[in-house]
């Protein structure tokens, strides 16, 4: 440790300069969004896009948030989705992934083969989206947005790992004092694993709120569109800005169409970024332990 | 078979509690995983929407007609898929154990959590959101990049026309978005590796270049090969999310970027056209099974305890 040679005294520099440098390309597309987002339109217009604001407006911000605006309702939906579709998920996981946990039951190994075997074999998108629409009827409705993506294979198989890392003993302990399987469930096994569980909620919640897939498939009623496919509109699709302005009294040609898109895109990742330093812990734990065969 | 049912029948009595539990959960995977599943059927059949894909018709081998019709692009999209995901799996691969390599040799805590952290943030937002970025870097008006080129005397580029510079704009996003949090894993395994070997190395006077060579890579060897194998037999699969997220629907890139999923995709979606996609999504599937099998043969000889079934 003390020591270092030359040559290994430039390897270490060099990794210090290399995640340096890896940071500032990590960070730079967040930079430029922002920036441009609270820029003028007319100096966008004129000198491009820069890393850094200029001309101080925040008039994409009010024109996204105005009266009527597609990206508020955007946003209730995405909420909506993600609140309620990340509580059916850990419900049904939490559920499912202890019964899979529990070593006496015999079609524990069964049943999580069939699980298992969903993530390496599916029916394709055809058989899936007739399966989806025509059978289950899940299309322009909420539940679109998160039944689909109720329980993940992934998920589980995690979740069971880690419920089976408690020691059997405690529930054997518990069940001679009485304890029946709900409550090994919820006072034993729960408290034990919150830190899985949070892992856990958080990928649910990150795969809900930036969805854009069941969106694309199974809504086209555009009061139902989540924040990301109302990104992907307006990126694709220029007209959204003009029947946007429809409805607000600005006229077609004063919308800052570029700062309209960096804004909407700022405050969808808003959330992602403001919660970020507070859950990256559980993020980096959680991938460790997913990297460990379910 | 009367056993099997014999001893389910006993089962579902004395463990009621644990069926209850995974009710909710098993019929999610039969509604939305295995019922699908019966459903390649479809791809045999006439489909008629009053009918569904039970009650329709057969046809035969009629849907698989396009694939001597248009051969050509059908060629084209397998190209495209293997093509662009060998460039991912090889490149994302390498860079991610070097940011895995260099990172373990960062002593100071502090910088190291705060650089991770940081690197590993991109793969927490969608490719919709990376189209954006991408779109602030590439637009040809108003882009970074050409603000740069000219900046630099060069004439500006029509990114989002240049079919052929797509390879390389997906791999650079590609690596943008997933080599951080890669790494993670690879340096989960580099903890993994006994620090005695490091000690007795530096002690031989070993340096730092050649304990990387000797002892870390060798000692996360295992996990390259097989996160290699798993990618390779998941190699007919193209990134549908990725593809569609940042070429959408700019048919001008198609040449260079369009994959089998989002070719089933258009084929659905836009053509209407249930036969050819459903054809087309079953030989996907029916590889990529054979595929993910011998792979996983594959890795059961290299390393038994690996292998994912």
């Amino acid at each position: 440790m003390k020591h270092y040679s030359t040559a290994d005294k430039l390897v270490v520099g060099f990794a210090y300069v290399y995640m340096l440098v890896f940071v500032i390309v990590a960070i730079i597309p967040f930079m430029t969004i922002i920036s441009t987002s609270l820029t003028n339109e007319q100096y966008i217009r004129a000198n491009g896009f820069d890393l850094f604001p200029h001309d101080l407006s925040l008039a994409a911000y009010k024109f996204v948030l105005g009266r009527g605006s597609t990206i508020l309702n955007a946003y209730r939906v995405t909420v909506i989705v993600t609140v309620v579709g990340t509580l059916i998920s850990m419900v049904l996981t939490t559920m499912m992934a202890f019964a899979l946990s529990r070593k006496e039951w015999r079609m524990a190994g069964p049943i999580s083969f069939l699980v298992y075997f969903t993530m390496l074999f599916n029916g394709g998108l055809v058989p899936w989206y007739i399966v989806t629409t025509k059978y289950l009827h899940l299309y322009d409705q909420l539940l679109a947005l998160m039944l689909p993506y109720a329980v993940n294979a992934f998920n589980l198989l995690i979740m069971r790992s880690f419920i089976s890392t408690v020691d059997n003993g405690i529930f054997e302990a518990a069940k001679i004092d009485g304890a029946n399987d709900a409550q090994l469930l919820v006072r034993i096994a729960l408290p034990l694993i919150l830190p899985g569980l949070a892992t856990i909620c958080l990928f649910y919640a990150i795969s809900y709120w930036n969805d854009w897939w069941l969106g694309l498939m199974l809504v086209s009623d555009r009061d139902l569109y989540p924040l990301q496919m109302v990104i992907r509109s307006i990126t694709s699709n220029i007209s959204y800005a003009a029947s946007n302005a429809a409805n607000s009294s600005i006229a077609a040609a004063a919308i800052p169409k570029e700062g309209v898109k960096m804004a909407t895109t700022v405050l969808t990742i808003g959330p992602i970024i403001l919660l970020y330093p507070f859950l990256q812990r559980y993020f980096v734990k959680g991938l460790t332990l997913g990297s460990v065969k379910g | 078979m009367r056993r099997t049912v014999r001893f389910i029948a006993t089962d579902l009595v004395k463990n009621k509690f644990l069926y209850l539990l995974a009710m909710p959960g098993l019929l999610y995977f039969v509604l939305f995983c295995y019922l699908p599943m019966t459903g390649v059927i479809v791809a045999f059949k006439e489909y008629r929407l009053d009918l569904g894909i039970f009650g329709s018709p057969f046809n035969g081998l009629d849907n698989f007609r396009f694939l001597t019709v248009d051969t050509a692009s059908v060629l084209r999209v397998i190209f495209n898929t293997l093509f662009l995901n060998a460039l991912f799996i090889g490149i994302g691969t390498v860079l991610a154990v070097l940011t895995a390599v260099l990172v373990n040799e960062i002593r100071l805590v502090i910088f190291k959590k705060i650089t991770q952290s940081l690197v590993i943030l991109p793969n927490f937002i969608s490719w919709i959101i990376v189209s954006v970025f991408a779109y602030n870097f590439l637009n040809t008006d108003s882009g970074i990049l050409n603000g740069w080129l000219q900046g630099l005397g060069f004439s500006p580029v029509n990114w989002y026309n240049s079919a052929g510079l797509w390879p390389g704009i997906l791999v650079v996003l590609y690596v943008w978005k997933t080599v951080g949090f890669n790494s993670i894993i690879y340096l989960a395994a580099i903890a993994g590796i006994d620090p005695e070997q490091y000690e007795s190395a530096s002690l031989d006077g070993a340096s730092k270049i050649r304990q990387m060579w000797h002892i870390t890579i060798p000692g996360i060897s295992k996990t390259i090969i097989i996160l290699l194998l798993l990618a390779i037999g998941r190699i007919f699969y193209g990134d549908f999310g990725m593809i569609y997220g940042l070429v959408g629907d700019n048919s001008l890139l198609f040449s260079t970027t369009d994959v089998i999923d989002t070719y089933v995709f258009r084929a659905l979606r836009t053509l209407n056209d249930v036969g050819m996609s459903s054809a087309t999504g079953l030989m996907q599937s029916v590889i990529g099974f054979v595929l993910v099998f011998s792979v996983n043969a594959a890795v059961r000889r290299y390393d038994k305890d690996s292998a994912l079934f």
